[in-house]
């Protein structure tokens, strides 16, 4: 254990990457955990339930879905609903952590499985576009991963607490971090005339599906519609040079 | 401090539910070939998931979200750096929303 590339210090390190390359988008985790929690008991979840919810399920838009359907009063609970729209709301899922295929180890994959659940937006983006750039690891998925789940836990936690008495983080201008994170990061990953039509698809798609459906399906016909149309164009020109 | 059975019940529903579709991403992908269509379009998926994403925001933004928007984007081309592109993005619409008033 003398070589100078000691894998436990690399994976800590590679952890510790991760949750910095996640700190600016874990400032928007944080704005919107504030606006869950205060959500979160308007609707009436004991703050066990709120814990419970935010702990397991980990899923933001999934959970801002399921305080829009929830009850206070447990008899009326529409539990099928809630389920299912979560189910609905997350679909996009998919698409993100099929991309993350390369960084796991060609066998035994089902054992991996169970890190998905630390897979958010956020530490998805960062950790492609650190693929992008010949890096990204297990580690730096589960550094920023981690990071993203204390900030929300502790913003829920936090907002549940002090209810309405918190600023809007919208005042602070702090609700725009996501989209400004995420636009940047699309920036960087741009490698030439040939991701111009398949963004333009995606972007266009997403606005449409957005004005249509409520919920986070944008991103998913969205990402299909880009995503197929930028490999069908690839496909293409391959045959055609062939 | 409790949980009714019946949240517990949804909230467990959901979280299983969750952790059965993010797996469920990474275990397909198995299943794909490595080349041709299907690895072109795994490649293709970040940039068109970021623009989908991003998109509606800025399209039904408010002219403080756009100016915003452009501010996060020229900074980000003249530094590469994504913190002071967010921070810049970040203020120019605290600013903004101040001066407009939306």
């Amino acid at each position: 254990m003398t070589q100078a590339a000691n894998p436990f210090d690399s994976r800590r390190d590679q952890f510790l990457a991760g949750a910095r390359a996640c700190l600016p988008v874990a400032i928007s985790v944080a704005a919107y955990g504030l606006v869950w929690g205060v959500l979160a008991r308007g609707a009436g979840l004991t703050l066990t339930e709120a814990v419970l919810m935010s702990g397991l399920v980990f899923a933001g838009s999934a959970q801002f879905v399921a305080l829009d359907l929830w009850t206070a009063t447990p008899a009326t609970l529409p539990i099928g609903p809630i389920v299912i729209s979560a189910l609905i709301v997350n679909l996009r899922y998919l698409l993100l952590t099929a991309t993350l295929r390369p960084l796991y180890p060609k066998k035994g994959l089902w054992r991996s499985a169970l890190s998905m659940y630390l897979v958010t937006d956020e530490n998805w983006a960062m950790t492609v576009a650190a693929m992008q750039r010949g890096g990204g690891s297990v580690a730096f998925l589960m550094g920023g991963g981690v990071l993203a789940w204390i900030s929300w836990m502790s913003t829920n936690l936090i907002g549940y607490g002090l209810g309405s008495a918190i600023d809007d983080p919208a005042r602070w201008g702090l609700d725009f971090a996501f989209t400004a994170t995420f636009l940047a990061l699309l920036l960087g990953m741009w490698k030439g005339r040939s991701d111009l039509v398949p963004w333009l698809v995606a972007a266009l798609a997403a606005i449409l599906t957005s004005r249509l459906l409520d919920g986070s399906w944008h991103i998913l016909v969205g990402g299909l519609a880009g995503s197929l149309v930028g490999a069908a164009l690839e496909t293409r020109k391959h045959v055609r040079q062939s | 401090m409790f949980a009714s059975p019946e949240a517990l019940t949804a909230i467990i529903g959901m979280a299983l539910v969750t952790i059965a579709i993010k797996a469920s991403g990474l275990l397909l992908a198995d299943r794909l070939p490595t080349q041709g269509f299907a690895a072109a379009w795994l490649r293709h998926i970040p940039g068109a998931v970021l623009a989908a994403l991003v998109a509606p925001a800025i399209a039904t933004g408010s002219p403080a979200e756009l100016v915003a928007a452009l501010a996060t984007g020229l900074v980000f081309i003249a530094t590469r750096n994504l913190f002071a592109a967010m921070a810049s993005g970040v203020f120019a619409v605290y600013l903004m929303r101040l001066w407009l008033g939306a």
